[in-house]
């Protein structure tokens, strides 16, 4: 099967897809923003809340225990889906900004004045404002890499930033504006090297990229469920085990401990100690079922597709005049998002007039302020695909920028 | 079109779009949800706002709101130019504004707001 067949195989899973946005078929090229569910997500959740539900862990009753079992193997498959080492490295939060900020806070709480942290210029805002926090109120310096060229991360200063001070470099593993793709195994072993922990926003890379977290050597690496086909509300946070076994945890409550007095109390094993309270057990059952639906397709198929609309959507709006797009260029193997500028048109004016045409697309500045101010921009629009984008839709996009000016 | 004929006259051609030299009142502010920023700089003589430019880097919505904000304002008491509603401006627009879009229209009006707020208005 060529790749841009996949698209038209799974659209039929999608029920949102088959409505209507003003009169036209949707096209959803937002899916970076939050992706679709297909329907054994939707399916999974429905299934888990008439059938099973009920509080885990705790619960000595029929149901209980499924909801646990349910709640765990969930676990298990995501540590499957991410080539991770053990259960025991997989904590499960509300998203990539809170597991960010779990690690912000834990991490944090070791810092000294005059220990760095380095980010880059690239970042999303959840990956930059929890360490301002950290930083601020440690007395800790940030640092950030910047950006070269318009769209890689300049790795020569990215050496020289990281120093005796380094004590954690968290990075994007993948750019939300400029699908940059960045070296982060090859980052990570140079801060190792420099005695830094590596945190890795995967937020953009997880569902698009087969992943090997034990190969990767990142020592934390946060994702969000639903902007791989599964629900809001669930998050990863991975963390090598042997540094999250020295952490402690960020919050308390039920849950995270094995004994309590009134003064003090043991923590629970792993990965538990980091997930007080009742955890998102449905959004786990949904993110399961996800992570089953890409397995089934296929990473490697699901990259081939997004990519190869990616270059066309590169390619076709590249042709037309007035477009300025930004990222690394057609060849250069990249995340699934296209973002670009019509000349005269604000952004937000741009994906208003898209909308009217049933085009859901981005405008702003994609929580990446930085990034914007680096670029010289207010925002920009942004394409982004997932596996039931077809070229169709590409074609309708350009289309639709084309008559842009005219329209304003 | 998905927008009124007015935003998109006021959008190519302002006609309050610029700057006050050394002006006795100015305001800037950003959207938080999509990083527009717009100026409004104001001359006040006697407790009346005699001339007032905007600028920035905004949609069209909300430039067309601050050129037609300045129409209806300029040459009024401040305190009457500070209580400019926002479906007075809308009216102005001939615009149905989506929620999404209401920040874009009362941008402006919030600045003009913060700009003469800090100007005393002198006994009448």
């Amino acid at each position: 099967m060529s790749p841009v067949t996949l698209g038209e195989r799974c659209r039929a899973d999608f029920p949102i897809l088959s409505r209507t946005v003003h009169g036209y078929p949707v096209a959803y090229l937002d899916s970076a923003a939050s992706s679709q569910k297909p329907r054994q997500v939707i399916e999974a959740i429905q299934r888990y809340y008439e059938r099973s539900h009920a509080n885990v862990h705790r619960s000595i009753h029929t149901l209980g225990e499924e909801a646990t079992e349910l709640y765990e193997n969930a676990r298990d498959a995501v540590r499957a889906f991410i080539g991770a080492r053990s259960r025991e490295e997989i904590v499960f939060t509300r998203g990539t900004t809170e597991a960010i900020n779990l690690v912000a806070q834990v991490v944090g709480r070791t810092l000294v004045p005059g220990d760095e942290v380095l980010v880059t210029e690239m970042e999303h805002h959840s990956n930059l404002i929890p360490w301002q926090l950290a930083c601020r109120d440690r007395g800790a310096v940030l640092r950030a890499v910047p950006v070269r060229d318009g769209c890689h991360l300049d790795l020569d200063a990215f050496r020289r930033l990281l120093g005796g001070r380094t004590r954690i470099v968290a990075v994007t593993h993948v750019s939300n504006v400029l699908g940059t793709i960045n070296p982060v195994a090859e980052m990570a072993r140079a801060a190792h090297a420099a005695g830094a922990l590596v945190l890795v926003d995967g937020a953009q890379a997880a569902p698009h990229l087969a992943l090997d977290l034990a190969g990767l050597g990142a020592d934390f690496y946060a994702f969000s469920g639903h902007k791989m086909l599964g629900p809001t509300g669930i998050g990863v946070l991975y963390g090598r085990q042997e540094v999250l076994d020295r952490l402690e945890p960020a919050w308390g409550g039920g849950e995270m401990i094995k004994e309590v007095w009134i003064d003090r109390a043991q923590w629970n094993d792993l990965p538990w100690r980091f997930e007080p309270g009742t955890p998102p057990i449905a959004e786990a059952v949904g993110l399961a079922a996800a992570v089953e639906y890409l397995d089934t397709l296929g990473m490697p198929r699901v990259t081939a597709h997004e990519q190869e609309l990616t270059r066309l959507a590169q390619e076709a709006l590249a042709a037309l005049p007035g477009v300025t797009l930004y990222g690394p260029p057609p060849g250069e193997r990249r995340g699934a998002v296209v973002a670009f500028n019509v000349e005269g048109i604000h952004p937000h004016d741009g994906a208003a007039i898209l909308d009217e045409a049933g085009i859901a697309v981005r405008a702003g500045h994609h929580c990446a302020q930085p990034l914007m101010k680096r670029l010289g921009i207010v925002g920009t629009l942004r394409a982004s695909f997932c596996v039931h984008s077809i070229q169709a839709e590409v074609e309708r996009l350009a289309r639709a920028v084309s008559t842009l000016q005219a329209q304003l | 079109m998905v927008y009124s004929t007015v935003i998109r006259d006021r959008f190519r051609h302002p006609r309050f779009r610029g700057r006050i030299p050394e002006p006795q009142a100015a305001f800037e502010d950003v959207n938080p949800l999509c990083g527009d920023r717009i100026r409004i700089e104001c001359r006040i003589v006697n407790g009346t706002l005699s001339d007032a430019r905007h600028h920035g880097d905004s949609c069209a919505i909300c430039a067309a709101s601050a050129d037609m904000l300045l129409e209806m304002v300029v040459g009024r008491a401040t305190d009457e130019a500070a209580a400019v509603p926002a479906a007075a401006v809308i009216e102005r627009l001939e615009a149905e504004i989506r929620p999404t879009r209401m920040r874009c229209v009362t941008l402006p009006i919030s600045v003009l707001h913060s700009a003469l707020s800090a100007v005393k208005a002198p006994p009448r």
